[in-house]
């Protein structure tokens, strides 16, 4: 397959720079490390968020920390697009017999998110046996669920962030209060911010589909189904992504920058 | 076969003046200028034709090219390109044409080049048969043996253009676009990459279609010239109908050891330092010999030259004479 061998061509070129890998992989896992030690001494004060238990924050955190890393790993080629246009690149794009979507998405693939990951899969590790949660086949489900919901999420984010790039490539760090936004809010469940945040989180950027409501379910303090299946109806999210990267490759087309 | 009718171009560009007050006032209201990029360009180009396309910066060459790859869709006209649309159907397009950015590179920088082109092939779902002799022929053609395994970025500016331009024939386009291709590049590597398009044009009969502003490129390569100016195609002819155009200037450089000039009706002097000066000689008034007699009166020469308008002359009088 053809993202097989971007695939290779990415590892190749990234291992070029042995050392660069391993800093900014330490990196990454070193600033989600804080992360965490920040909702460790939350508990370490109080004993519960809004009812929320130490590991069940722990098994939130680790499930946006997981999603948002993976999706950084493998659509960061929506995140870095703005030079991909300033600098030509998507000229090029345009020139080859591909979709420009896959082509965008093949552009980079950046390994050293492992460092974030890693942290992700500590997490859960240690939180899903602590958390007490007895993980019958419908909680695994739901977590599945979650999981890849929030990446689709993110990576939907991403390709808003690029699309953007196709009508202006300046002043575009507002878009990060949605996606690093999104992340730092989601390490804890959203309605500790209060009814705004969340209504703000369930209809217009649907982190709260695949962040709040299963989890809810997850740890039994809901047992209705829907919220079970509610990141399926956040996935539906990358559907108006899409229209407007479509809209913006249209603006593209006709203006030329 | 490549057919452009009636294309239009406007680009709206928005203004703004300088200083933070206007930047401020700029969030909120724009003021725009529109720019007319092209007007009614039309050209017709046959398979196998080798084309200069020429004119000063801004005047519309890139605009055209973006179009006839399929980057750009232009307000109105019609654009046939082997039967087909290019901004309509992208896809199907750029299989059959190769596209050279003389300053932006398709190679992966970190990988040897070789990487870059194998990338290359699946993604044009090259045919392995089709992509070991068009790799062959193009390494031994190029003389890319040595360099085959070096990742990009450790490469010379000439050795990166030779890959660039191989990495854009490995698919069998039926055109080639290159746009700017000998830019940057030594006396040597120029050489190389002229006689590598002519023989590309000749052998495989891929049309060429060449952007540039050296206009050495122009009287190595083409045969004919589109000459654009301010978005309109002002000039469309072959190369020696140009030079019959100016070929009544002759330009004479002499030596000299002493004596002294003088100008007469249909002689202009150019420049005229330490002994070594040069005159425009217009053959409609005066003729070659004519003129010999007349600077060599009062003077002492030791060594003379007369040559025909450059190309790079030619241009020059052409933009002057169509003020661009």
């Amino acid at each position: 397959m053809l993202y097989g061998k971007y695939f290779s061509i990415h590892l190749k070129s990234q291992m070029q720079y042995k050392t660069s890998f391993f800093l900014t992989a330490l990196g990454q896992f070193l600033t989600s490390f804080s992360v965490y030690l920040s909702i460790y001494f939350m508990f370490e004060r109080f004993n519960r968020v809004e009812g929320f238990t130490y590991t069940e924050v722990l098994l939130c955190f680790a499930v946006v920390l997981m999603a948002f890393s993976l999706a950084e790993c493998f659509f960061r080629g929506f995140d870095t697009f703005p030079t991909i246009i300033s600098n030509g690149e998507f000229d090029r794009m345009m020139v080859r017999p591909r979709s420009v979507i896959f082509q965008v998405l093949a552009s980079k693939i950046e390994f050293s998110r492992i460092g974030r990951l890693l942290q992700a899969i500590i997490v859960f590790a240690y939180a899903i046996p602590a958390s007490g949660i007895s993980w019958t086949y419908d909680k695994i489900v739901t977590l599945l669920l979650m999981l890849i919901s929030g990446i689709t999420v993110f990576s939907g984010l991403f390709i808003i962030y690029a699309s953007f790039a196709f009508f202006t490539i300046e002043g575009l760090e507002f878009m990060n209060i949605f996606t690093d936004g999104g992340r730092e809010f989601g390490r804890y469940p959203l309605s500790i911010y209060g009814e705004g945040v969340l209504k703000f989180f369930t209809y217009v950027i649907p982190t709260a589909l695949f962040q709040y409501y299963p989890f809810l379910y997850l740890i039994g303090r809901s047992d209705n189904l829907l919220y079970m299946f509610l990141p399926l109806v956040g996935m539906l999210f990358l559907i108006p992504c899409y229209c407007f990267w479509r809209f913006g490759l249209r603006h593209y087309k006709s203006t030329g920058s | 076969m490549i057919e452009l009718r009636n294309i239009n171009k406007t680009f709206k560009v928005a203004r703004r003046n300088a200083g933070f007050g206007e930047a401020l006032k700029a969030l909120f209201r724009k003021e725009y200028t529109y720019i007319h990029a092209l007007k009614d360009v039309t050209f017709t180009i046959g398979d196998g034709e080798m084309v200069g396309y020429i004119g000063p910066n801004g005047a519309g060459k890139s605009s055209t090219i973006k179009i006839m790859s399929g980057i750009l869709n232009p307000d109105s006209g019609e654009c046939i390109i082997n039967g087909l649309t290019p901004w309509k159907n992208r896809k199907e397009h750029v299989r059959n044409i190769g596209v050279v950015f003389g300053q932006r590179s398709q190679l992966w920088w970190d990988v040897p080049v070789i990487d870059s082109f194998e990338l290359i092939r699946d993604i044009y779902k090259v045919d392995e048969a089709v992509y070991r002799r068009n790799l062959d022929e193009l390494v031994e053609m190029l003389d890319l043996a040595e360099i085959m395994r070096t990742p990009a970025r450790q490469l010379s500016l000439g050795q990166r253009m030779r890959c660039e331009i191989a990495a854009s024939l490995l698919h069998d386009p039926k055109i080639l676009f290159l746009d700017e291709p000998t830019i940057g590049l030594d006396a040597v590597s120029k050489i190389a990459v002229r006689n590598f398009i002519r023989r590309i044009n000749n052998e495989r009969k891929t049309t060429v279609i060449l952007t540039t502003h050296d206009m050495q490129d122009i009287e190595a390569l083409t045969e004919r010239i589109l000459l654009i100016g301010k978005g309109r195609i002002l000039l469309d002819g072959s190369l020696s109908e140009l030079k019959k155009r100016n070929s009544e200037y002759r330009t004479i450089t002499l030596e000299y050891s002493c004596g002294e000039f003088e100008e007469i009706h249909g002689i202009t002097k150019q420049s005229q330092i330490n002994g070594h000066a040069v005159f425009s000689v217009d053959t409609n008034i005066i003729t070659v010999s004519d003129a010999i007699a007349h600077l060599s009166k009062n003077a002492d020469i030791t060594d003379i030259s007369v040559v025909g308008a450059s190309a790079e002359e030619m241009v020059v009088s052409l933009y002057e004479e169509f003020k661009i």
